[in-house]
This record gives structure tokens, sequence and C-alpha cells, in this order.
């Protein structure tokens, strides 16, 4: 009873409210770090160098006017954002934070669960996501928002394949689609994927910029452009939700690429037993996974400060003519060194 | 017991969402029961452990299939029915048809699957999990029929492209 | 095979790039524009009018409010229209500090510009980094005259007030610093793929369109017209001074942006020549008491930031207003280039062009 439903239930309880808390902290990381970029300082009233600006964004946000235009669809107004949410949540199942550790006396895992096709899983679960925005585009029954709803369906289904290429590459070297045995083969192979696969990674990295609307591929909520995106007529809550949604995909993205290429939970130079190293391995595991997700993160907000922003031609052509012709070559090379070796 | 009960209340959810595909005046309404429907079946794929299946099928239809329907449903405007759809009589013996079809195939499912089962070499011999069992059965025991189903698909793309694209 | 329509949409007057409150509407086929109609008009005020009855010291008041971001450039190009039409000599040291303030406020101009047509293309730090160098300039015109914006930083016949006292070396402190900061704009932008992609081959315009058009400024420029006030007709005193005139090629969106950061290396080039040679002497030459120049009319155009900005004014040679005001601003002129630059682009595209046309509404409208 314990092993089968407490701890799982305590685990997801607990991921949940990180994975949420940790969102709201990206939004004013985000503010802060572009701030900090553009020499300006970023929130500064709201607690000491703003850090309750979270909580206050998140009152602003609840109390707000919840507003459905007169002749949207309104089911399905009401469900795209959730249809946005659920999906970006539920893949944090399969990511493990770390390995086995012992806590009062007991050994748990610090994943949700390990399913043998957790790559996929995450693959798919995404996939899902692209509903919401098209339908929020759709059901709102306004013009830039449904422009807005087509570049994302457009931009997400092309780098979904781009991506889904690219990590076959990474399945190849790693033989699993678990997450967690994607880490032990990092492990037993004595070094992280990312120097095997280094052109898998990125594209997979820039696949993920483009998949979660990111600099320079934030074309569905150009906001220069389109006033807003597909988002553009929601309001209160269930604004929050897509806003959450984005964020909370970025940190998928970071936390997959983490895992995939930089060995997850795995200290740099993973089996290397020399003393100069051995404080490395004093930092416990889930640390190491946090730190480096966290620098990708970093990148991601560090991108979107740098560069402008692709047309819509130009992004389905870089999808289409280089990072998917490039995965397919390098899945052809990866196949082909490993048949050899 | 629990499988049971899983397995009828998810027949019972994917029966409703397909009548209800059917039955919605709401075009875009259709194509998300669909969407439903796809992930019902998805999820009795994993009642039956092809977890691989389940997540195929979420990746290629739900995520990838019915949205190109979404496309296509939301751009083309289907406020005027199609005139063939005008002629009621044409409509029944189409359908006819088609229900006496799908009755035929089911009939012959059911037969085929009374028999009993032949022993089949290369699947049960693999181990592991079902990514490897479904790559064995894909890429060892049926080479030559899913090469040349995915030759057929190749070409139907092609002609697809041909057929839409003005000028090449 | 298939019929498809025509989506048409509104851009503005409530939209976030439209620099103010144009309005074009827009016909698209997909995201493509098939035909625009540009509706202007939502900030008129009547400046024209309202200068015909006003005396000829408070209309400097109103030029102000033309271009709102190049005051000071409307106060010169009035100013010395009216100087023209009364032959008023104004003093060297006068014309010098004009030539000052007229290459700040075109650096100021231009720093809006590149923020803000940056930000359009998604490379928003730029934006920030521009807006930084500009409040300097808005510091100087500060201490300067008092106001920030709206300055009536010059009177006919010369200049209210003489430069404080250590001013010039604050301003060679300026053009150090902007020299610098020029280079780090070129350096997140000039040579970035995604920006040089969204730029090159856009709203490409020739030369001799260009001048049917009525282009005029870096916007003509940039397809490569040598078509300078500054060296063309010389006023203030720019005669005085060395400096190029930078040209564009192809004349598209990218060689609009080359030509308007090279003004900047320009600009501050003049400045410093200017504060080398600043002359002593009075600020005002001898200007009567009552400002009312003899009867008749006269055309006077000068080099704004945006284009060519002139005056076209009659006097009666009665009254102490003029008969008739009417100015020929450059945004008004070259916003005509907008409906023929954006046909066959994208929608992203359409903010990149109006960006790169460079226009303030509150000159388009007046």
């Amino acid at each position: 009873m314990l092993d089968t439903v407490v701890i799982p239930l305590l685990k997801i309880l607990i991921l949940l409210n990180g994975v949420l808390i940790a969102v709201t902290y990206m939004v004013l990381l985000e503010r802060k770090v572009i701030a900090w970029v553009q020499v300006r300082l970023g929130p500064m009233r709201v607690g000491p160098y703003g850090i309750l600006q979270p909580i206050a964004d998140a009152v602003k946000l609840m109390v707000k006017e919840d507003i459905t235009p007169t002749r949207a669809d309104k089911w399905v107004f009401t469900a795209a954002p959730i249809i946005v949410i659920v999906p970006a949540l539920i893949v944090f199942a399969v990511i493990p934070f770390g390995d086995q550790v012992d806590l009062f006396g007991r050994t748990v895992s610090l994943y949700v669960t390990d399913i043998n096709v957790g790559l996929l899983y995450i693959v798919s679960v995404a996939s899902i996501g692209v509903y919401g925005i098209i339908l929020g585009g759709w059901a709102s029954n306004s013009k830039y928002p449904l422009l807005a709803s087509l570049r994302a369906s457009a931009q997400l289904i092309s780098y979904e394949v781009a991506v889904t290429m690219t990590l076959v590459s990474l399945i190849v070297v790693a033989g699993s689609l678990s997450m967690v045995q994607i880490v032990r083969a990092q492990q037993d192979a004595h070094v992280w994927f990312v120097f095997l696969q280094p052109v898998a990674f990125v594209l997979y990295f820039i696949g993920g910029l483009a998949e979660t609307n990111r600099a320079p591929f934030d074309l569905p909520e150009a906001e220069q452009e389109l006033t807003g995106g597909f988002h553009t007529e929601y309001s209160g809550m269930r604004f929050a939700l897509f806003f959450l949604a984005e964020y909370a995909n970025m940190i998928v993205v970071s936390a997959v690429a983490t895992t995939l290429f930089w060995g997850g939970w795995l200290r740099p130079f993973p089996s290397i037993q020399v003393a100069p190293l051995a404080w490395l391995g004093l930092v416990p595991g889930w640390i190491w996974f946090l730190a480096k997700t966290f620098v990708f993160l970093y990148v991601f907000l560090w991108v979107r400060a740098t560069l402008p922003r692709y047309r819509y031609d130009q992004l389905m052509r870089l999808g289409w003519k280089v990072l998917i012709p490039l995965a397919i070559a390098n899945l052809i090379v990866t196949g082909f060194v490993k048949v050899l070796l | 017991m629990a499988e049971a009960i899983a397995f009828y209340a998810l027949s019972v959810l994917i029966l409703g969402f397909a009548i209800l595909v059917v039955s919605t005046r709401n075009t875009v309404h259709s194509v998300l029961f669909l969407v439903l429907n796809f992930l019902c079946v998805a999820a009795l794929y994993v009642t039956l452990g092809a977890e691989f299946l389940a997540v195929i099928q979420v990746l290629v239809y739900a995520g990838g299939i019915v949205v190109l329907y979404l496309f296509v449903v939301m751009l083309v405007n289907l406020k005027r029915p199609p005139e063939t759809h005008q002629d009621p009589r044409r409509q029944t013996l189409t359908g006819f048809v088609l229900a006496g079809l799908v009755l035929g195939e089911l009939v012959a499912i059911a037969v085929y699957s009374a028999l009993p089962p032949t022993p089949t070499g290369g699947v049960a011999s693999v181990q592991g999990g079902n990514v490897e069992r479904v790559g064995y059965a894909l890429y060892v025991d049926y080479l030559i029929p899913f090469e040349v189903a995915s030759m057929l698909l190749l070409v139907a793309m092609i002609g697809a492209i041909v057929l839409a694209k003005k000028e090449l | 095979m298939f019929d498809t329509d025509e989506l048409v949409i509104n851009m503005g007057p409530q939209h976030p790039s439209t620099h103010g409150v144009l309005r074009v509407v827009l016909k698209l086929d997909g995201e493509r524009v098939v035909d625009s109609d540009v509706v202007i008009g939502y900030l008129h005020r009547g400046i024209e009018k309202l200068s015909e009855n006003r005396d000829w010291t408070q209309i400097i008041l109103l030029t102000d409010r033309m271009d709102y971001v190049a005051a000071a450039t409307n106060n010169l190009g009035y100013c010395e229209t009216v100087e023209k039409l009364m032959s008023l000599e104004v003093p060297r040291r006068a014309r010098y500090i004009r030539t000052i303030l007229a290459e700040l406020q075109r650096i100021a101009s231009h720093c809006l510009w590149l923020g803000t047509h940056a930000m359009d293309i998604g490379a928003m730090t730029v934006f920030l980094y521009a807006f930084r160098e500009r409040e300097l300039i808005l510091d100087l015109f500060e201490e300067y005259c008092g106001a920030r914006l709206t300055y009536n930083s010059m009177r006919i016949g010369g200049l209210p007030l003489d430069i404080s006292p250590g001013w010039d070396k604050k301003v060679r402190e300026f053009c150090t610093i902007m020299d610098e900061k020029v280079d780090d704009y070129e350096q997140l932008l000039t040579n970035n793929r995604i920006w040089l992609e969204r730029t090159r081959q856009v709203g490409v315009i020739s030369g001799p369109e260009a001048v049917a058009i009525g282009l005029s400024g870096p916007a003509l420029r940039g397809s490569g017209v040598a078509r300078d006030l500054r060296k063309d007709e010389p006023y203030a005193a720019y005669d005085e001074f060395e400096f190029d005139i930078p040209l564009g090629g192809a004349g598209d969106t990218y060689d609009r942006y080359l030509v308007r950061l090279e003004e900047f290396r320009q600009s501050v080039r003049i400045v410093r020549q200017a504060l080398d040679g600043l002359p002593s002497g009075p600020i005002i030459g001898k200007v009567p008491r009552l400002i009312k120049p003899p009867a008749g009319e006269t055309y006077h155009a000068i080099e704004a930031p945006k284009g060519e900005i002139g005056y076209f004014i009659v006097s009666d040679g009665k009254s102490t207003n003029p008969y008739r005001f009417r100015v020929r601003p450059p945004s008004f002129c070259n916003l005509q280039a907008l409906p023929r630059l954006i046909k066959g682009h994208l929608v992203a595209d359409v903010v990149a062009l109006i960006g790169s046309l460079d226009i303030v509404l509150g000159e388009v409208d007046r």
C-alpha cells in the first residue's frame, strides 16, 4: 500500500507543486535576466529584489475578469487552455530527477515512474498540446488569433518531425527508450551522449526552441505582428494557463536535453574515480540535474534577449530544408557507425 | 477484474465518442471527439500491455493526423453542405454498402481469430519490452511487406504533391 | 481547384507596431499581402490651420508637435523659412549651435527608429540600448533649453539661449560614447543571420521609382539616390563641415538600415567639427521686436532625420500671422510608398517595412 499508492501520490504532489512554483519563478527569472541584459533592473517592488513578484502576478491573474468573447465557441474556448497545460504537466512523470536515494530508511527513486517507452511518451504527450493552441485561436473567433494559431500549428507539427527524427539517432546510441535507462547507458559508456551526438543535441535544442514557441521562433505570439498571438482574446486565469504551459514546456525541453545529452543526474566525468574529482561525487545527483537544467533555461532566456525573430516562411524552410535533412543524415551516419563498431 | 472494468469502460467511451463524431453538427467539435476517441483507443492498448502501440497511436493519430484534419476543417468553410449530400437516397445506398462491407470484414476477423493460432517463430523468441518485439516483427519477420507498404505510401505522397502543386 | 477567400484584417489604429495610430487595411492570402490601404488622420490636430491664427513666434511651439521625436529640426526648418522670408542674417555662432542641435536631434531620432525597428523584427534588447543613448541626448537638450521632448529651442533670427558653460564638453563625451555604441548595435544586428534574412530583399524599391513616389531622406538614399539637402542646398552651417552621405545599393530594408547606421557616425562627425570650430559672438541677429515679414511667399526645406521637411509660407505683409502655412512632412510623403512596398510580402514584413520607412504619426497627420 505504502509503496504502490502513498509514495507515488506523494511524489506526484511534490512534483506538481514544485513544477508550478518553478514555472512562476521562471517568469520572474526571465524578467530579471532580460532586464539585466538590457541594463535595467527588472521587477524590484514586490519583496526584496522583486522575489515575491510571482505571487503578486498569480493573485492578479486570479482576480482578473475572465472574459469570453461574445461569439466565441464557449466550450472549446474554455477547453483550450486546459488542453495546453495538462500535457505540459504530465510529461514530468517520466523525467528522472535522480537515481534511487535512501530516505527515512527506505529506498525511493527520484522519478514518478520509469516506463519502457518514456521518451516516446514525452514526445507523444507533448504533441497533444498543439490542440490547445489551434483551438484557442479558432474558438476566439478573432482574426489575429486565428492567424497565429495557424502559424503555431504548422510550426509545431514541422518541428515535431525534426525533433523526433533527431531523437531517433540518440535512441540508437542509447539502445533504450526509458529515460532512466538512457542515463544509465551514459554511465556505462563513461561519457555524456552530447559528446557522441553533438549534431543531435544542437538540432534538438533548436527544435526545442521552436516547439516551445520561444524566440527566435516565437511567431505564434509575435506581439509586434499579431498583437499577442493565439491567446489575444484570453484573460485572467485562462491566459495564465497558456503562459504557465509555455514555461513548463521550456522546463521539459531543458530537462529532456539534460537527461538525454548531458548525463541527467550524473556528475561530470561519471566514471573517473580519481582524488581531484572526488568532491564532484559529494554533490547529490538531483542537484547536478537541476543545475544542468537551469543552464539550458538560462540559454532560452539569453537567446530571447539577443536574437531577432524569424519570419514564417523562413521558419518553415529552416525546419523542413535544414533540420530534418540534417537529422536524417545524422541518423544514417549513427546507424552506420553503430553497425560497423 | 480490474482489467475487465477498464476494458468495458473504455469500450463504452470509444463507442460513445465515435457516435458523437458522426452525430455532432459542428465539424470542429466532431474532430475533437475523434481525438478523444483515439486517446481512449490508446488507453485500451495500454490495458493490453502494448505501451509502444499506445504511444504511437497518440503520436501519429491524435497528435499528427487529426491536427491536419482540424486544419482543413477550420480553413474550409463548411456551412454550406456539398451537393452530393443533398440526395438522401444515394447517401443511404452508399451507407448500406459500406455497412455491409464492414460487417463482412468483422465476421471474417471473428472466424479467423477462432482458428487455433499458428506458432510464430521470430517474435516469441525475442526477449525484452514490446518496443523490441515490434521492431523484430516489422524489420525481421515482415520486412518485405513493411517496405512495400512504405513504398506505397511514398508513391501516394508523390502523387498527392503532383496533383496539388500547380507548377512544378 | 479550390477557391480561397482573402482575409481582410485591420492593422491598427491600435496595434503595437504601427508606430502610433496608423491603420493599414490588409488583404491577405494566407499570410501574403495582396492589397493594402493606408488610413491616416487619427492624430490630426490641424497644426497648419492653427498656425495661420498664431503670431510668428508662437508657431515655433506648434512645429514641435509635428515630428515630436525631432522637434529641434522642425524648429530649425520653420525659423529658417521665416528668416528667408524676412531676409534676416543669422549670426555664425547661432548657426553652429543650430547645426549641433539638429545633428544631436538626428541621432536621437535615429535611436528611436533603430530601437523600434529592431523591436518590430523581434530584437528587443536593441530597443533598450538605443533608448539608453537617446536618453543622453534628451539630457543634453534638457540642459540646453529645459525641455526633453518639445524643445521650442530656436527663435526667428537665432537662438533663445546660449549654451551653458561645460555643455560642449558633455556633448563631446556623448560623441565618444555614441561612437562605441553604434559599433555595439552593429554587432548585434548587422551580421546577424536572422536580421539579414528578415531585411534583405524585403521592400525593394529602385532609385527612379523612389524618386517618382517622392521618398526622401534615408529611405531615398537607401535606394542609391544621392540627395541630401545638407549637401545639395546647405543651410545652417553645413557648408562649413566635412561629412559623407551614405548610400545604399539594392534599396531594400537592409540598405535603409545601413544608411541610417552610417548617419549616426556622420552626425557625430559633424557635431565634433562644429564644436571644434564653434565661433564666439551673438546668438541672435538683428530681429525687429514685432515680427511682420513683408508680403510674399517662400518655400524652404531642410534635411530632417526622416527626410525632407519643407515649409511653404505666405505672408500678406499686414498681419502678425502667416496668411498660408503649409508643411511638407517627410513621414507623410514617405508613407505613400508603403502600399507599394508591402505588396506581395508577408504580414511580418509589413511591420518591418513600416519601421524601415521611419514614420511619426504626429507628422503624418499634423
